[in-house]
């Protein structure tokens, strides 16, 4: 396919970026480390660069730092000297667990509110939905996050606060353990659903309802099919479609709520060693995350282009004219 | 009519809101920083309006001042992302060809960084201080009025007044500045007033994390940052910074909505 040799050119860019945005921003991570410790000499520092390859022209670096990144090297976590690559793969699994169950929270919701919605456009549901759906759009997620941690795990006490395991969880049977895991992430999960359900809902809406306008749509109820039929069959078949893309465009947003509702809820994910990455400017750690998320969303994007082709024939058809 | 409705809703919030930053000295006694031991989490009350935080601080004066910092983060990226996101966009349509190409292959890049983690990666590096998040902000944030006046001037680069223009022997600069951009404006002012609420909230989120506006330098987002140490004790921190972002938000959306139907 062509189209994979199209992301050659994007992987580049990305890296390329993220590598010149931290190379030339004001403050060198490594000297700043030290700089202030006594006990590190002006010698130790200009050794540690030379180790770290930091005397090397830029393009020299890039290329270094860029056949490692192929070859899943991302060096060591200034913190505390592990590997990167083991620190991100230890957390991974959390972090994509959690959003692809937001991801289906999402669809499961998003999409059965917007067709209710557009059927009766402009009545009752219709006009609730869209105040209270324009309004959680503006609601920073935190916040949300903050009342709803101060409701269900405070005032009412039926969720725990933090983390994604009890302390006890090592006694506990397999079916305790899995409601003790469900019980730590509703809240999580709940909260960085909101804003992609709030946003594919609308859009769910939009679609169908220019569906709806289509001339094929009274054929159909010319023919005497019945509305079950015209509405679930014909109608929201064509307007689901382009869900899939917008499915693909929702995951920076997903990936970029993590860093804040894992911080908030202490989930020990990507977001969460993301975040404690920048408070201890963690170079590599950030660096490397930071390419990684970007990759994730460049195949998810590229997945979704591919799947809407698959979906929609006549995409198909119109390239190949 | 319901776009009337929206833009005088939108616009009432938002002068409703800059009236609060720019009178803050005189909406309340309090200073935002000043520390009363004697007073600490006192709920909402006739003195302390909103009640007060933990060291004894006013919350509202807090919430005052605050606006000052969140509304100018948020209308300065904004201003920040659309000079780049214009310039951009417009070269890239008016010149087409490989400067084109070049141009929209770098939005493609950036718009595969999801923007929080970019912005959290620059802020740990850099010093946190107001100008560099107004920075930070909008370097991340102007692929979308670039890709928006781009397709605009490209519509607009064949009608036949440009060729006119193009005619009588105008300069380049002078048919991107004086006929093109005027008119290619409308969607991107519509994308910069959403932009703001946009702003507003990301810095509200770094403010939170702790890598945005400094304390004591008060903003909503370090206000919600200090009330999580108060969860479950004083429910008037963690409410009323949050509501100020949410209605300020609302506003800059409704202001869209009315913007949008007004011009298209």
């Amino acid at each position: 396919m062509r189209r994979i040799f199209g992301l050659v050119p994007l992987f580049l860019g990305i890296t390329a970026i993220s590598f010149l945005v931290v190379k030339l921003t004001p403050g060198k991570p490594v000297i700043l480390q030290y700089a202030l410790n006594p006990k590190v000499s002006l010698e130790q520092i200009r050794r540690l660069e030379k180790l770290e390859g930091l005397d090397q022209p830029l393009h020299i670096q890039y290329l270094n730092w860029l056949s490692n990144i192929l070859r899943f090297n991302f060096g060591y976590s200034l913190a505390d000297g592990r590997p990167v690559k083991e620190k991100i793969l230890e957390r991974l699994p959390i972090t994509l667990g959690i959003n692809l169950a937001s991801l289906v929270l999402i669809i499961l919701i998003a999409i059965p509110l917007g067709v209710k919605a557009a059927l009766k456009a402009g009545g009752l549901f219709d006009n609730f939905t869209t105040v209270i759906l324009f309004i959680l759009f503006a609601a920073p997620s935190f916040w949300l996050a903050l009342l709803l941690m101060q409701l269900f795990c405070i005032q009412l006490n039926l969720l725990p606060i933090s983390g994604i395991t009890s302390l006890d969880f090592e006694y506990f049977t397999l079916p305790q353990k899995i409601i003790d895991i469900l019980r730590h992430l509703f809240l999580p999960v709940l909260v960085s659903a909101l804003g992609g359900i709030t946003g594919l809902s609308r859009y769910m809406r939009a679609n169908m309802l220019e569906v709806l306008n289509q001339p094929y749509m009274l054929a159909c109820r010319a023919r005497g099919l019945p509305e079950r039929v015209v509405i679930y069959k014909h109608a929201l078949r064509n307007a689901i479609l382009p869900i899939v893309t917008i499915l693909g465009l929702s995951l920076p947003g997903l990936l970029g709520g993590s860093v804040i509702f894992e911080s908030i809820f202490a989930i020990p994910g990507l977001g969460r060693l993301f975040f404690e990455a920048a408070m201890m400017r963690d170079i590599n750690v950030i660096m490397a995350e930071v390419v990684l998320v970007s990759i994730l969303t460049m195949l998810g994007n590229f997945l979704a282009d591919i799947a809407y082709i698959y979906v929609d024939p006549r995409i198909r058809f119109n390239s190949k004219a | 009519m319901i776009g009337n409705k929206s833009l005088f809703l939108g616009a009432a919030i938002i002068i409703f809101f800059t009236f609060m930053a720019l009178a803050a000295p005189f909406l309340t006694e309090y200073e935002p920083a000043l520390i009363d031991g004697s007073n600490l989490l006192m709920p909402p009350s006739a003195r302390h309006l909103l009640g007060t935080d933990s060291l004894g601080r006013d919350l509202a004066s807090r919430i005052f001042y605050g606006a000052r910092i969140s509304l100018s983060i948020g209308i300065l990226a904004v201003g920040v992302a659309t000079v780049l996101g214009v310039f951009f966009g417009s070269l890239a349509a008016f010149y087409g060809g490989i400067l084109d190409s070049l141009l929209m292959r770098l939005v493609d890049i950036m718009l595969c960084f999801p923007t929080f983690y970019l912005i959290l990666g620059i802020a740990a590096i850099t010093q946190p201080s107001v100008f560099n998040i107004v920075l930070i902000i909008g370097l991340t944030s102007w692929m979308q009025p670039a890709r928006l006046i781009r397709s605009e001037i490209l519509s607009l680069k064949e009608r036949e007044f440009i060729q006119a223009a193009k005619a009588i022997g105008a300069s380049n600069m002078r048919i991107i500045l004086r006929h093109l951009l005027p008119n290619a404006l409308g969607p991107v002012l519509v994308n910069a007033t959403l932009g703001i609420g946009g702003a507003i909230m990301v810095e509200s989120g770094l403010s939170f994390l702790g890598l945005g506006v400094q304390p004591p330098i008060p903003s909503w987002g370090n206000i919600l940052m200090e009330s999580k140490s108060t969860l479950g004790v004083a429910w008037w921190i963690t409410v009323f910074p949050g509501l100020a972002i949410l209605i300020t938000i609302l506003g800059f959306n409704f202001l869209a909505e009315g913007l949008k139907k007004k011009i298209g």
